[in-house]
């Protein structure tokens, strides 16, 4: 069964498809309704939630029985007391879950902190070689903040071949690698502009808006950033451009990229419109996806089925794939609303519509 | 001797950590230990309120009897009551 996790402005809602194909939908009630859900994760029979009030401090609830029943982590990520730079975390912004037995990651907005857990989500603590590395307050925006909605660490990857190998993202920072299970920690944007900054290919300062990993080909990164679609094959080091590829009147600006389950060449963009004072929806208010089935060398516009004209944006945990055949594909607007494709991406159907503000779409399978 | 509970008010936004109450009672000689009293009865609470760097969030406000405090040093005496209050903002 296809469920999908809606993350909102307002609380969560569940998102189930009939066994009909994935033609008709059921949506919940509201879970944790009127705070604020960042992002909500399932696996392996747990689903953990990135959950504030805005006001009150930033938690993570968990459930192992569907969402039958939460609870509050005993002890949610935060810094330590007294930690060397004084620092508070306003938001849980992101979740991850390891491959490894009850290991998450957690991602801070703000600050730009990394948390793990190692008992499925019910304590978590700093991951100190990422909070207290030497170059952390180069790298990440401190003490200010230039990201609009606060600096973001996100797409904390745990390489299923080695847990020990680690990426993650900063709004604004770049992308930074380690191999030694978070103890250090090095920048990895060579060949990702910063065409904000004087020198356009700086080591770090990047915004990469989401990056993913191939979950059959391990070495290969995508990566929608704030200046461009990129991909890179490891062991390399310097990203590609691909995003060059798109049409010109379109561009390579985006929020969210998401994979096929089993081909390492298909994934899917939602362009949005980064120009003069970037409003961030759909370029001229013409939603479309954009798809490649080459690793990035051609794209193929899909909007069949979406609306010729609106000016919602799709942020960048709101989009996601399911591990059907064909695949499912599905995001969630800022306006409430949550489209789904049963043929990846060849047509598109709205399945609920006034929600709250969509920040995050994520898909369970079973 | 122990001084004796004081009485807090609870806001609708922790009051899922309360059961509900709306008033429940902690003992304390400060504002800090009321806080930490009420964690041990209301595992969770005490977070929601003040950071991990033991300073108030920033849109909360409490009251012992009529007088607004950030400083959790504030004593809290016999008869005293506590406010918690989430200041309501945004939409």
């Amino acid at each position: 069964m296809t469920r999908l996790l809606v993350g909102t402005r307002k609380g969560l809602w569940t998102i189930d498809a009939d066994d009909d194909g994935r033609q008709t939908w059921r949506v919940s009630e509201p879970h944790f309704f009127g705070q604020i859900v960042q992002h909500a994760v399932a696996k392996d029979g747990t689903i953990l939630v990135a959950a504030s009030t805005g006001h009150l401090g930033p938690t993570v609830f968990r459930s192992t029985d569907d969402g039958g029943s939460w609870t509050e982590a005993a002890s949610p990520p935060a810094f330590v007391t007294g930690d060397r730079l004084g620092r508070a975390l306003k938001t849980v912004f992101w979740l991850t879950a390891s491959h490894e037995a009850g290991v998450w990651y957690a991602g801070g907005a703000s600050p730009q902190g990394l948390f793990r857990s190692d008992d499925d989500g019910v304590t978590w603590s700093p991951v100190d070689g990422w909070n207290d590395h030497p170059m952390w307050e180069t790298w990440c925006e401190w003490p200010e903040e230039n990201t609009p909605d606060g600096s973001m660490l996100h797409s904390v990857i745990v390489d299923p071949r080695d847990a020990q190998h680690l990426y993650l993202s900063l709004s604004g920072g770049g992308t930074f690698e380690s191999t030694d299970g978070g103890r250090d920690w090095a920048p990895l944007n060579q060949g990702v502009s910063a065409d904000f900054f004087p020198d356009p290919f700086p080591e770090f300062g990047q915004d990469p808006h989401t990056v993913r990993m191939h979950p059959v080909d391990n070495d290969r990164l995508y990566m929608q950033n704030h200046c461009g679609i990129y991909r890179l094959d490891r062991p390399e080091v310097k990203w590609t451009r691909i995003g060059d590829n798109m049409p010109r009147d379109i561009g390579d600006i985006g929020f969210p990229i998401e994979l096929h389950p089993r081909d390492p060449d298909t994934a899917w963009v939602f362009p949005m419109d980064g120009t003069e004072v970037w409003p961030r929806t759909s370029i001229d208010g013409r939603p479309c996806a954009f798809v490649t089935r080459d690793g990035g060398t051609t794209w193929t516009k899909q909007s069949n089925g979406l609306p010729t004209r609106a000016w919602f944006t799709v942020k960048r945990q709101a989009m996601t794939t399911d591990a059907g055949d064909p695949v499912g594909v599905y995001f969630g607007t800022t306006s409430g609303e949550v489209w789904a494709s049963a043929d990846e991406g060849e047509s598109w159907s709205c399945i609920t519509a006034h929600l709250p503000e969509i920040y995050s779409v994520e898909c369970s399978w079973a | 001797m122990s001084p004796d509970p004081v009485k807090v008010r609870i806001p609708s936004p922790l009051r899922s950590y309360t059961g509900q109450a709306s008033v429940v009672e902690a003992s304390g000689a400060t504002v800090d230990d009321v806080l930490r009293d009420l964690d041990r009865q209301f595992p969770g609470l005490r977070f929601r309120v003040v950071d991990e760097q033991n300073q108030l969030r920033k849109h909360m406000k409490v009251w012992v009897n009529e007088d607004a405090c950030r400083d959790l040093t504030t004593p809290v005496g016999d008869g005293d009551e506590v406010t918690l209050m989430q200041a309501l903002s945004g939409g």
